[in-house]
């Protein structure tokens, strides 16, 4: 079966540490897939290199079998590749609608002449902008909080909103990063009813998570990687049941034999 | 952009109503002058509010934009007898290829190193202003430069002088809000807020945050040249240090959130500076210095926060 997004041999340093040392890996279309692993694995360095927010020393990254590892991260979001943040990154004094509407930037193209005289055009596409914008406040349910500023909203709301955002953008691919993170339990239940809704709308999820319920529960494959090297990969069953995995997360075999 | 539009009408209504009204108020009796030049000062804070309140950007430099548009302006009209519109349009022309070669690399830079690099590049503007003495006459500066004239019909008086600038200026100010209240506007909030999300959504933020840098120079670039044509002499003295932080000072003390805070801030402290601090003479300095301590340590919103926060310590009262 063709790849969606096809990552090779990509390695990242910082200084002398090897934040990701040779992962290569594949996601479907139409799949969830779930990146897991402890503190510090490399999990959020992956996406960062994935979405152009850092630049890998090694390795290739194809989406639909596009080499995309030169592109800035603004033309990969053009391209199809979007993605949230482990730590919100909602733009705060703007307002949730506004939020959700620089999300179509990518998909609109009316520049500065154009913007500042107001042409026919310019008001059209506005108006396309801000419908499709409002649908995908609606996706998430957050409509009714629309003219609220997004510094204004609860966490579990923030992260919603962070979504509608990335979904603006209409990727072929969203990168959820620890989207679970600080949602209480009815919130985290809503997260996992609306990734499915996300891969029913025809967006390929992959996404990094803390939360193993939520992850068992809802992924098609999983990733595993500790110290920046992959550790497994396959579907969440095959994966609990891994050896390595289950050391990596419980700490190292001892051999008790030699005491 | 309804609510926009009042505010457009207000600002309409008292530039009509106030020239009237000169003659019985004595503590404005110099309205037209003041406001000639609050108004040119205007397009240049228009364009530094985008670029500070809006973008996130700052320029301690901007006086050098005003500069190059009023020596473009003076040069081509005094020294080569052109037209005056040849002055402005070279102007802009040359105050934004100055500011994409200036822009790409400072751009990079964040906050004080943005500053700081941007205070360097007026300062050698500055230089090049006094040095250069066979073109703009060194520190003495030149006369002598014509009135902007369309046809026969001459803006020599104070009165059609008003009007120009103050046309201007709206269309100016037009430009800047229908720019706000668009894609472009939004991705430069977005810049503001969190750069690295404002990317991964697809805003090309070098190439934005350029863009509003040349933008607000060709802003202060007409200003420059609008306020030779009045003056019809040039020194270098008004496009030095104090006069970028003067600008800056303005947007910050009306209020950086909006546009609106620039022109309130700018009518407020041209008239402190040209009218009611006389009185301080060479302490007025100070005066600002107060002026600005005061607004960022008790109204850091500037002068447009003042309703809502008024309005939300009624709501807090009851």
């Amino acid at each position: 079966m063709t790849s969606l997004l096809e990552a090779r041999g990509i390695t990242k340093h910082f200084g002398g540490i090897k934040a990701l040392n040779d992962i290569t890996f594949r996601v479907k279309p139409g799949q969830i897939k779930a990146i897991i692993g402890p503190n510090g694995a490399g999990k959020t360095t992956l996406f960062n290199c994935i979405s152009g927010v850092l630049k890998a020393d090694k390795g290739e990254i194809r989406l639909n079998g596009e080499s995309i590892v030169k592109l800035p991260p603004h033309r990969r979001a053009a391209a199809g590749i979007s993605r949230t943040f482990q730590n919100v990154a909602i733009f705060p004094e703007m307002t949730v609608l506004e939020n959700v509407l620089v999300g179509r930037h990518c998909r609109s193209k009316c520049e500065m002449l154009k913007a500042g005289f107001r042409t026919m055009s310019m008001r059209r596409e506005e108006k396309d902008i801000e419908d499709k914008g409002w649908s995908f406040l609606e996706f998430v349910g957050l409509e009714e909080q629309a003219d609220k500023l997004a510094s204004e909203l609860p966490l579990g709301d923030q992260r919603m909103l962070e979504i509608a955002r990335a979904l603006a953008t209409e990727p072929k691919i969203v990168l959820l990063d620890e989207p679970a993170g600080g949602l209480n339990t009815k919130e985290t239940e809503r997260l996992a009813e609306l990734i499915h809704q996300i891969r029913n709308s025809g967006v390929t999820v992959l996404l990094v998570e803390h939360d193993m319920n939520l992850v068992m529960d809802i992924s098609d494959e999983i990733l595993v990687i500790n110290f920046g090297k992959k550790l497994a990969e396959g579907d969440p069953k095959s994966v609990k049941e891994n050896p390595d995995v289950i050391n990596a997360y419980l700490g190292e075999d001892i051999d008790f034999s030699d005491l | 952009m309804g609510c926009e539009k009042k505010k457009i009408l207000t600002l309409v209504s008292f530039l009509v109503i106030f020239p009237v009204l000169v003659n019985y108020i004595p503590a404005i009796s110099n309205y037209l002058e003041v406001m000639i030049f609050a108004g040119i000062f205007c397009l240049v804070t228009i364009g530094l509010s985008l670029l500070m309140g809006y973008a996130g950007q700052i320029s301690l430099g901007h006086a050098a934009f005003l500069g190059i548009g009023a020596y473009s302006s003076g040069i081509i009209t005094a020294k080569f007898g052109l037209s005056p519109w040849i002055g402005i349009a070279a102007g802009i022309a040359i105050s934004s290829c100055i500011a994409v070669v200036v822009g790409i690399p400072s751009l990079k830079l964040k906050g004080h190193y943005l500053a700081m690099a941007t205070l360097g590049f007026g300062e050698i503007v500055f230089i090049v202003f006094n040095e250069e003495v066979n073109l703009t006459g060194g520190p003495s500066g030149f006369a002598d430069i014509p009135y902007l004239h369309v046809g026969s019909f001459e803006f020599s008086s104070e009165l059609t002088y008003y009007i120009l600038v103050w046309a201007v200026v709206l269309m100016g100010l037009f430009f800047a809000l229908n720019l706000i209240h668009s894609r472009v506007g939004r991705a430069w909030r977005a810049i503001h807020g969190n750069e690295m999300a404002a990317e991964a959504m697809g805003v090309p933020t070098s190439r934005y945050k350029l863009k509003i840098f040349v933008l607000s120079s060709i802003y202060a670039s007409v200003a420059g040249s609008l306020y030779t044509h009045y003056i019809c002499f040039l020194n270098p003295s008004s496009f030095d240090l104090f006069w970028s932080i003067k600008f800056v000072m303005m947007v910050i003390v009306g209020g950086m959130s909006s546009v609106w805070g620039a022109i309130i801030g700018t009518i407020l402290l041209t008239y402190l500076g040209n009218e009611w601090l006389s009185a301080f003479k060479h302490f007025d300095v100070l005066v600002y210095g107060i002026i600005l301590l005061l607004i960022t340590m008790f109204l850091p919103g500037g002068i447009v926060s003042l309703p809502r926060i008024l309005r939300s310590k009624r709501t807090n009262s009851r």
